[in-house]
Parts: C-alpha cells; structure tokens; sequence
C-alpha cells in the first residue's frame, strides 16, 4: 500500500516540481523508467507469489535501471542508440508482459 | 511486507471444495496425459490464487516494514522519472528525434528554403520587370500626353471642348488687321488652347492679314460672316472679349456686330498641316 502511496507521491511531486531534465540524462530517463517499471511489476508478482524480498527488490531495481543505462550509453557511443534503446524497450516490455500475465494469473487464475 | 519466502500455504486456505469441482476441472485442458497430475495441477493452481488474493490483501495494509518503506522510496523516484519524462517528451520538439528523423527533417528544411530562395528569385525578377514596366507605362501615358499637348499646339488633331463661338459681323469691313490680331492675343491671354478662324486653324505660325476687306489667315481667305471658336474656360473667354476697349468695343464701334456663344461643347476640325522645315535644328 505505501509503495501505491509513494507512487502517487511521485506523480504529484513531478507535477508540481516541473523537474527540468538534463539534456544528457533525456536518452537514459525513458529507458530507466522502463526498468524501474519492469521491476515494480515483478516485485508484485513476487509479493504475489510470496517471495518478494525488499533486497533482491532494490539489488533488481538498480540493475536493471544500470544496465539499461550502460546499454544506451554504450549504444550512442557505437553510434547505434536509437536501435539498442529500441531493443531494450522491447526486452523490458516483454518482461512487463510476462510479469503482467504471472499477476493475472495469480489473481485471476487465468 | 518482509515475507518470508514460501510462506505456509496450507493453514491460510479457506476453502477447498476440491471434490465438488473436480469433473468440470477435469475438462480444463493441460498439457499432462497423466489425469492425477491435471488435477493436482488444477489444486495448486486454485491454491496458489486464493493465496495471491491473500497476500494482495495482506500488502494492501499499510505497514512501516524495511520493505515497504523501500519500494515506497522507489515508486516515488519512479513516479517522478514517470512524470519528468513524460513532461519532457510533451515539452521537447527537436531533442527527441532520432538522428536519422534529424537528418531528413534537415534535409526537408533545406530543400523547402532552396525552393523558397528560387521562388524569391523568381518573384524579385518579376517585380523589378513589373516595375520597370510600370516605369515605361508612366513613360509612355507621359509621352502620350505631352504628343496630345503638342498635337493641339501644332493643330494637327481636331479638338473638342467647353469654350465659345463668336460670329463676327462686318458689313462696312472696318475691322482692320490689328483688330483681328488683338482678337488672337486675347483669346490666348484668357487661356485659349485652340483657335480656329473660319476654316483656318490658329497655331503658332499663324498670320492674319486684312487686305481689302477680305480677312486672311496664313493665305486663306475667310468668308463672312467670321466664324471664330476658341477652346477654354468659356466665361474667360468671353470675359476677354468683352473688357472695355476690348475686341467687341472695337466691333461695334467699327459699325460691326458680334455674338458670343458660350458652349461646354465646342469643337475644332480645321486641321493645320505643318510644312516642312528647312533651317531651325533642335539644339542636341
């Protein structure tokens, strides 16, 4: 339930801050959002399952957001961003997907 | 919500009418050939939703664990980056184009600003041709105007005009050549721009002569009685005519008379043919 709160907490600080994001950051804030989603969405399912763990939640969290990170990075620097953000976004929306389907699954039993 | 990995699944389930359901989960469709195995898997299935429900249900109680409080920092961070990404997509123009989309919208850009700068070009030439037409258009009503000026002066165009009519009448012929020369001057004096006398056209050349009687302008015999019209403001005109002293004075007391015609309408048909010169040459 906090976490819900926090999330709502976010949004209106967004709103309200109006934060200006750094012109190097706009390539890497998309992706890491969609990573931070990706683990949000497993640690439901975790907590679903009964085996979330607060640890492997962050450890997941940060990693995936790094790694993202490390794989635009690397891919504006081969000159090739625009295709590995692509990439990544659609990795991460498959495990979204998945995720998504495990929760439904556990709730719905469908 | 530090929950303990595999948490006990059996004590937490409320029910489990398994043997009510089992022909109908019999039918569900699994991938085992094995008819106790589906319906274990059917169980576990059902177990395993009824314990999600039970943690959703557990995680929906807000409780100041370690975790909580983590995944609550998180989501705030999210949230944050959710909105400050969107703003900025929302805000951006340019920056969120890829390089390739850059490129073209470049391209486009260049292409659409050379067709401007020829449509400029092209658009500069036809006013400077316009212009300059409008120039030899302005010359042209010029020169037009200053032809129709001199064409009158030279009468070589018949006139039409407000001006007036005077029938001269002269029985005693005691109209005497200065008489009729005073006649043209203050005719021009009062702003005359043709004259015509009897069938003789008044132009700068003109000579009038009285010679026994008989009236003559530039070798042309006038019949009486003299018919002069002149083109001009017609009260002028007539004005001139009629000052003490003037032209008429000088008829009447010549034993003559005269009538003056005022007319918005007066028109000059005597042509003058201009001869040829043989000796004044424009200075160059």
């Amino acid at each position: 339930m906090i976490p819900v709160f926090g999330l709502a907490v976010g949004v209106v600080l967004g709103l309200l801050l109006q934060p200006e994001v750094p012109l190097w950051l706009e390539p890497y804030l998309a992706i890491a959002v969609i990573a931070a989603l990706d683990a949000v969405f497993g640690g439901v399912r975790a907590s679903l399952e009964g085996v979330f763990n607060d640890r492997v939640f962050v450890i997941s969290i940060a990693s995936n957001v790094v790694v993202a990170a490390l794989i635009v990075f690397l891919g504006i620097q081969l000159g090739v961003g625009a295709q590995l953000s692509t990439g990544v976004v659609v990795v991460l929306g498959l495990r979204i997907f998945s995720n998504v389907a495990s929760i439904r699954r556990h709730l719905l039993g469908a | 919500m530090a929950s303990p990995v595999g948490p006990p699944k059996g004590p937490k389930l409320p029910r489990q009418p398994r043997s009510a359901k089992e022909p109908k989960a019999a039918n569900l469709p699994t991938s085992t050939s094995d008819h106790g195995t589906a319906r274990r898997w059917v169980a576990s299935t059902r177990r395993t939703r009824a314990a999600a429900w039970q943690r959703l249900r557990a995680i929906s109680q807000p409780r100041l664990t370690r975790g909580n409080v983590l995944a609550a920092g998180i989501t705030v961070l999210l949230g944050l980056g959710v909105v400050a990404q969107v703003q900025s997509t929302q805000a951006g123009d340019l920056e969120e184009l890829r390089q390739e989309d850059l490129i073209g919208l470049l391209d486009d850009v260049t292409v659409r600003a050379d067709n401007l700068e020829d449509e400029v070009r092209q658009l500069e030439l036809d006013r400077d041709r316009l212009a300059g037409g409008q120039d030899d258009d302005a010359a042209a009503r010029a020169a037009q105007s200053r032809l129709e000026t001199y064409q009158i002066l030279a009468g070589t165009v018949p006139v039409v005009g407000p001006g007036i009519e005077i029938v001269v009448r002269d029985p005693e012929g005691g109209l005497d050549t200065t008489t009729m020369i005073d006649l043209i001057q203050e005719l021009r004096d009062a702003g005359a721009e043709a004259i015509q006398i009897g069938d003789v056209r008044v132009v700068a050349s003109t000579w009038v002569e009285v010679r026994r009687d008989t009236l003559v302008v530039d070798s042309v015999n006038v019949p009486k009685p003299y018919r002069i019209i002149a083109i001009g403001d017609p009260h002028t005109l007539a004005g001139g005519l009629a000052i003490p002293g003037g032209f008429a004075d000088k008829v009447r007391r010549s034993g003559g008379s005269l009538d003056v015609v005022e007319g918005d309408e007066q028109s000059i048909d005597a042509l003058h043919s201009p001869t040829d010169r043989d000796y004044a040459q424009p200075v160059p």
